[in-house]
């Protein structure tokens, strides 16, 4: 048999029936669900008078428009604020109530981001079809799982049917091989890759990860990897199965258990590339050229080094591209060739599906450890992924440390990642962010997006301006 | 999906060319979390008087005494009749969301945006393209006459004026098909539940893991 990717074992795996056109009816194992993008699906669903195919395939959550201070999250839903956020979660507490669903309620102790909580609890396990209706459903392709994301109507058609209609994308392959500098970070490493490829590069293709870089990596770090494959342009990112995957599902609240526990990992070990299968497209990047870095524009590709300076839209050649870099440059109020240290932090945003797991949380409080926020930065706030990453960052002291060093602790969800709930920035702010798009306007009207680590945003909120965290002692 | 087959019903006119869909429905209901209760809002801007804010009751709002669909003989109306580029502007499904919640079953037009005219399809309602005579013939006939009707057989595809004259339209076999069965995506997928109940008991013999319940 000729040798294949993880994405064609993946995919065949799932193939309930391919059409002459070239789609697929591909099966669902899981799907994840939130607030913003279900509730027209749930409508249609009942004006069908349909039910969903597997209830018990699908896991509910609101993340995108929870408030994330205790005060407003005391009082569950009704004590949400603003009234169109009220009504969404609401409304998905009663779709689930009806249909029979799942769901982590806004004040469970499992309620978290979507991307967060799937791994998390083992609901999301290798070798799986997992979907979503939010774009950064590849976070889930860390565990060596098919996983991205679909749209409402097609959120009505999984759960109707379990199956999605699909074409079958190409084959992509990153490698990056090396051993990573000190300070640099699997952040850094996806920001690096955009960087090189484009926010196009990925288009049309499946990519897989792999490399030394990958190999030596924490699950959680690969989850911030794939995470980001959609900002390169892929519906779906993706990491072989190895030793690191199986330990990090074991135990989950989800995951199999005795007897099938062992038949499940032996068939998880074959969820790797075989020998010599072919790839469309191949990109290589060497690990010890990658430093820590800053987003400087409006689009995940505009980013450089922090040792680096501002680029100059006057060396790019391409017009089309250095039209953007103007008005990029203009939006954001900086100036070519100004050094990417001396751009000062109005807020310092932690959190996201990108940058929000135990380990980010672990690294910021590293760096704010026995420091104090400067005096420039109006506001700086942690919010862990889920409330069990909430309660293990409390178990080890860590929102203490932030407390002490000035930032704010908050609740759980995505907050100033979109700015749905009243997380935002000001117009003309600057942010230094974990999240995943520094877009117009994402953060807030006229708020502009730096993308960072988590170590680097921390050591932004110390310094008021942005750091080479490689020249900070403990980072 | 609503099935179509044959519709017969009242004609009301949308008498200018490139109705885009903001003027359909007005980008501030688009944050509704339903897929219903968009007819009170179509065409909002031209409807009412006063300016529509989301999850408003309509009941009381000043109407405009000059836009044809608040005169009471084209009360019931079930057919659109309208101009060319018809559904022009953004891919927001809630325009036909909306045509049809109002009671709409088809739209007839020289011609149709593309995005328009496909999300039509995928929700029961019928975009008909009829030359621009036929169209004009359609719009004297309809004003000249109170209660003027139309019948729309999809099955034969023809437009019947009330004196008997047919004009034949085009459509696609594959949405003919879909539209003629009630078939929307998911009820076309649903015709293969025995391929997609057989894949089911072969996996979960394979991988039972897979099938434990989220609880
Ligand atoms: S954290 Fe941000 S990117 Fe992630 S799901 Fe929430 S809004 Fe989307």
């Amino acid at each position: 048999m000729a040798p294949k990717t993880l994405y064609d074992k993946l995919w065949e795996a799932h193939l309930v029936q391919q059409r002459d056109d070239g789609s697929a009816l591909i099966y669902i194992d899981r799907h994840i669900v939130h607030e913003v993008t279900s509730p027209q699906a749930f409508e249609g669903l009942r004006i069908a008078g349909r039910k969903p195919w597997r209830v018990d395939s699908i896991l509910a959550t609101p993340d995108h428009n929870v408030p994330t201070t205790q005060k407003e999250r005391a009082s569950g839903v009704q004590g949400i604020q603003d009234p169109v956020s009220l009504i969404q979660v609401q409304t998905l507490d009663d779709n689930c109530d009806e249909f029979g669903i799942v769901e982590f309620k806004i004040n469970d102790s499992r309620q978290g981001i979507v991307h967060v909580i799937g791994p998390e609890t083992g609901a999301c396990l290798p070798g799986m079809t997992i979907v979503c209706g939010d774009s950064h459903t590849a976070t889930n392709g860390a565990l060596g799982a098919l996983a991205h994301g679909i749209g409402t109507s097609e959120v009505e058609h999984v759960m109707a049917t379990q199956c999605l209609v699909a074409k079958k994308m190409k084959n992509m392959l990153i490698k990056v091989d090396g051993k990573l500098g000190k300070g640099v970070t699997p952040k850094d490493v996806v920001l690096a890759i955009i960087a090189k490829i484009g926010t196009a590069g990925g288009n049309g293709h499946a990519v897989e990860f792999a490399g030394d870089v990958f190999r030596d990596m924490s699950m959680e770090g690969r989850m911030t990897v794939c995470n980001m494959a959609i900002e390169a342009g892929a519906r779906a990112g993706m990491v072989a199965v190895d030793q690191t995957t199986i330990d990090y599902v074991k135990g989950r609240p989800y995951a199999p258990k005795g007897e099938l526990w062992e038949k499940a990992v032996a068939a998880w070990r074959d969820l790797k590339s075989d020998e010599g299968a072919h790839f469309d497209t191949v990109v290589e990047l060497r690990a010890e050229d990658i430093k820590p870095q800053v987003s400087w524009g409006t689009s995940p590709e505009m980013v450089v080094a922090v040792d680096e300076t501002v680029p100059d839209p006057a060396s790019e050649s391409d017009p089309v591209k250095r039209e953007g870099m103007i008005r990029a440059l203009q939006y954001m109020g900086l100036q070519a060739g100004q050094p990417m240290t001396s751009i000062h932090v109005d807020r310092v945003f932690i959190g996201s599906c990108t940058n929000s797991r135990i380990e980010d949380i672990r690294a910021a409080a590293a760096v704010v450890k026995g420091r104090s926020k400067a005096a420039n930065v109006k506001e700086a706030i942690v919010v862990p992924g889920s409330g069990t990453v909430k309660a293990q960052a409390e178990a080890e002291g860590l929102d203490k440390i932030f407390i002490e060093a000035g930032l704010e602790w908050r609740e759980p969800g995505c907050s100033m990642c979109l700015a749905m709930n009243a997380d935002k920035l000001g117009a003309g702010e600057h942010c230094a962010s974990t999240s995943n798009r520094n877009f117009e306007g994402r953060q807030g009207y006229g708020g502009r997006t730096h993308l960072v680590s988590p170590a680097m945003a921390a050591a932004a909120a110390i310094a008021g301006h942005f750091v080479d965290v490689r020249e900070w002692g403990n980072a | 999906m609503k099935s179509f087959t044959v519709v017969t019903g009242i004609a009301a006119p949308m008498d200018r060319a490139n109705v885009d869909t903001d003027m359909i429905i007005p980008k501030q209901f688009l944050k509704s979390i339903k897929r219903t209760g968009f007819g009170k809002n179509l065409f909002d801007e031209l409807r009412y008087m006063d300016e529509g804010k989301p999850d408003q009751d309509c009941t009381g709002r000043p109407l405009n005494p000059e836009f044809p669909l608040n005169f009471p003989r084209y009360k019931g109306a079930t057919i659109l009749l309208a101009r060319e580029n018809f559904g022009c502007g953004s891919s927001r499904e809630h325009a036909p969301w909306a045509l049809d919640d109002y009671g709409f079953r088809s739209v007839i037009a020289p011609s149709f945006a593309d995005i328009f005219y496909n999300n039509c399809f995928k929700n029961g309602l019928l975009p008909i393209v009829l030359s621009d005579e036929v169209v004009e013939k359609l719009f004297q006939e309809m004003y000249a006459t109170e209660g003027y009707q139309l019948t729309i057989d999809l099955h034969t595809q023809t437009v019947q004026t009330p004196s008997g004259e047919a004009f034949s339209f085009e459509v696609d076999a594959f949405r003919k098909h879909c539209l003629l069965n009630g078939l929307d995506d998911i009820g076309l997928t649903l015709e293969h539940a025995d391929l997609i109940r057989a894949y089911e008991a072969k996996r979960r013999e394979e991988a039972p893991w897979l099938f434990d319940a989220v609880k």
